[in-house]
């Protein structure tokens, strides 16, 4: 079982969102970065299962720059064996894809894990286009993922519900919360992850067709507008006259 | 030509496909040309999507599209969007959106920009369009300059408009060619889904045990809203998982959200703070909830709840 799982680096559920160069670019600056949360939770700790179940290995993938390194080795920390870093600034989900796709054509992986979505672009591009580059069938948003030989058997999370559908290896598949149980890294998994192998690949050439040129943050609130709990008619009066909600 | 892709699970247009096929037409607008939509598989309703601006309906009617695989949908698409000379095509941002918006932007060589929320507009040959990101906290421009252009429109972000009349509908001869085999679907029949509805009534550790949410449920029916939980809640399997909304769950954006008992952890506020409006109702005026909220409502849920319930149901039947 050959598997590749890829991860992003994205700022902390609670980090301070903030811009500069007039809003053209994310202010990074006392930003505290972090596994993106999918990728780590869902994707890796199942991709890891998978590999403790039924042998194989587990390969991270990462598109940054070298400061990514700290991130990357939290996954080998997890469980992953091995990890290899495209050595680029990951400018948009087109240029991501194509470093993924164009590694990953060649190794023969049966199945490629992603995120559902990163919690910075929140875009859920990234699978799918990697998915078409490589003509595999695509299962995004899975809650749930089974292996018995080479078929697969997959839950995902639809409006409303759940999808249940079959699929041969290889395959590329996207994780939502049910998949697996976050992990924390044990002190071994910490120790070895220092001398697992980290592989620095340069990356190919991709035009961009599209890119975040502008930042703003939303408009702040007006403001709470408290309501006396003893006379909710003036809450649904506000709430048809005044929001025009109801 | 804007091509708008139209989602009809189980037979049936979706709304959110009207809200597709309103933003196309607008789209088409703005670009001076025409707005067609295509449909896939068994639609009973599909020539309605004239009503909402596609100038004509394509439908592809193989009923092996019945059954949903990304590969086969994302290839029909793109070879409708090259045979017709599509310059942009549009997707719902749903879970079918989603899984083959990636797909379809690499078939078509096309830029891609997930889960817009407004209008484009319009700079030479490039669009410019907005989405929100980092879950919520801020609002990003893309510029597309690719010749053809793939955009998903996010649930919500724009209301379904009827300007015109039922048109015809054309077949066009393709297969499904996938390698998924869907095996069943389970969903909640009579509920509207979460990132689709537009009045959500959540409730969350405050209810203190899952027996006590019939005064939720009670206000989701006069409201004919869908009922949602925080994380803790559907952990504790007090409600159900498809239920929970959030960062990790589902990420909604109704017209009116109602927090009950929910203290607003910044996780659950990334997945509801595109809401329109929201309502927090809490005994802990120092809840972080009532930061985001437009109002507010201080107190013991458990006296609260009924009374606005009564108080709505008054305003219904008065209205």
């Amino acid at each position: 079982m050959k598997l590749l799982v890829c991860i992003s680096q994205t700022p902390d559920t609670t980090a301070k969102v903030s811009f500069k160069s007039d809003g053209k670019e994310f202010d990074a600056a006392g930003v505290q970065f972090i596994m993106n949360p999918y990728d780590e939770w869902y994707a890796l700790v199942r991709a890891c299962e998978l590999r403790e179940a039924l042998g194989g290995s587990v390969t991270a993938l990462n598109v940054g720059p070298a400061a990514n390194e700290t991130t990357i080795r939290k996954a080998l920390a997890i469980g992953a064996d091995d990890a290899v870093r495209i050595n680029a600034d990951p400018k948009s989900a087109g240029f991501v894809a194509k470093q993924i796709a164009e590694y990953a054509r060649s190794q023969n992986f049966d199945i490629i894990f992603f995120g559902k979505e990163t919690i910075d672009y929140n875009g859920s591009e990234v699978g799918g286009m990697v998915a078409e580059y490589l003509e595999l069938p695509y299962i995004s948003y899975a809650s749930k993922l089974e292996l018995n030989g080479n078929t697969a058997t997959l839950e995902r999370d639809i409006e409303g519900g759940v999808e249940v559908s079959e699929v041969d290896l290889p395959f590329v598949v996207s994780a939502s919360k049910g998949m697996a149980e976050q992990r924390i890294p044990n002190m071994r998994g910490i120790m070895t992850a220092r001398t697992k192998p980290l592989v620095e690949v340069a990356p190919v050439d991709y035009e961009e067709s599209a890119k975040a040129v502008q930042f703003t943050l939303p408009p702040a609130k007006a403001g709470v507008k408290l309501i006396d709990p003893e006379n909710m008619d003036e809450l649904v009066r506000l709430l048809h006259e005044e929001a025009k909600v109801i | 030509m804007v091509l708008v892709f139209a989602e009809s699970p189980r037979g049936v247009i979706k709304k959110s496909a009207f809200e597709a096929v309103t933003y196309g037409k607008k789209t088409a607008d703005l670009l001076g040309t025409s707005c067609v939509a295509l449909t896939l598989g068994s639609v009973k309703n599909a020539g309605e999507l004239g009503v909402y601006g596609a100038s004509k309906v394509l439908h592809i009617a193989d009923a092996a599209f019945d059954h949903f695989d990304s590969q086969a949908v994302a290839a029909a698409i793109a070879a409708v969007a090259q045979q017709q000379g599509a310059t942009v095509v549009v997707l719902s941002h749903s879970s079918t959106g989603k899984s083959i918006a990636g797909r379809l932007s690499i078939r078509l060589n096309a830029g891609l920009v997930s889960g817009v929320n407004s209008l484009p507009t319009v700079n030479g040959a490039s669009l410019h369009v907005k989405k929100t990101v980092f879950s919520g906290k801020a609002i990003a421009e893309y510029e597309i300059n690719s010749t053809v252009k793939v955009l998903s429109l996010m649930g919500n972000a724009v209301k379904p408009e009827a300007t015109g009349a039922a048109v015809t509908v054309e077949n066009v001869a393709a297969t499904a060619q996938g390698r998924i085999r869907v095996k069943e679907v389970k969903t909640q029949e009579g509920i509207v889904p979460l990132p689709e509805a537009e009045i959500v009534v959540s409730a969350g550790r405050g209810m203190k045990d899952p027996a006590n949410w019939g005064i939720v449920e009670d206000l989701a029916t006069t409201l004919q809203a869908t009922t949602a939980c925080s994380r803790p809640v559907a952990d504790s399997h007090w409600r159900p998982h498809h239920e929970h909304v959030g960062q990790t769950g589902i990420a909604i954006r109704p017209n009116l959200y109602i927090a009950i008992g929910i203290s607003g952890a910044i996780q659950h506020l990334a997945g509801v703070n595109n809401s329109k409006v929201i309502v927090v109702i809490n005994k802990d005026p120092e809840a972080p909830f009532f930061k985001a909220a437009d109002y507010g409502v201080v107190g013991d849920l458990f006296d609260i709840v009924p009374r606005l319930n009564t108080s709505l149901q008054k305003f219904k039947a008065a209205h």
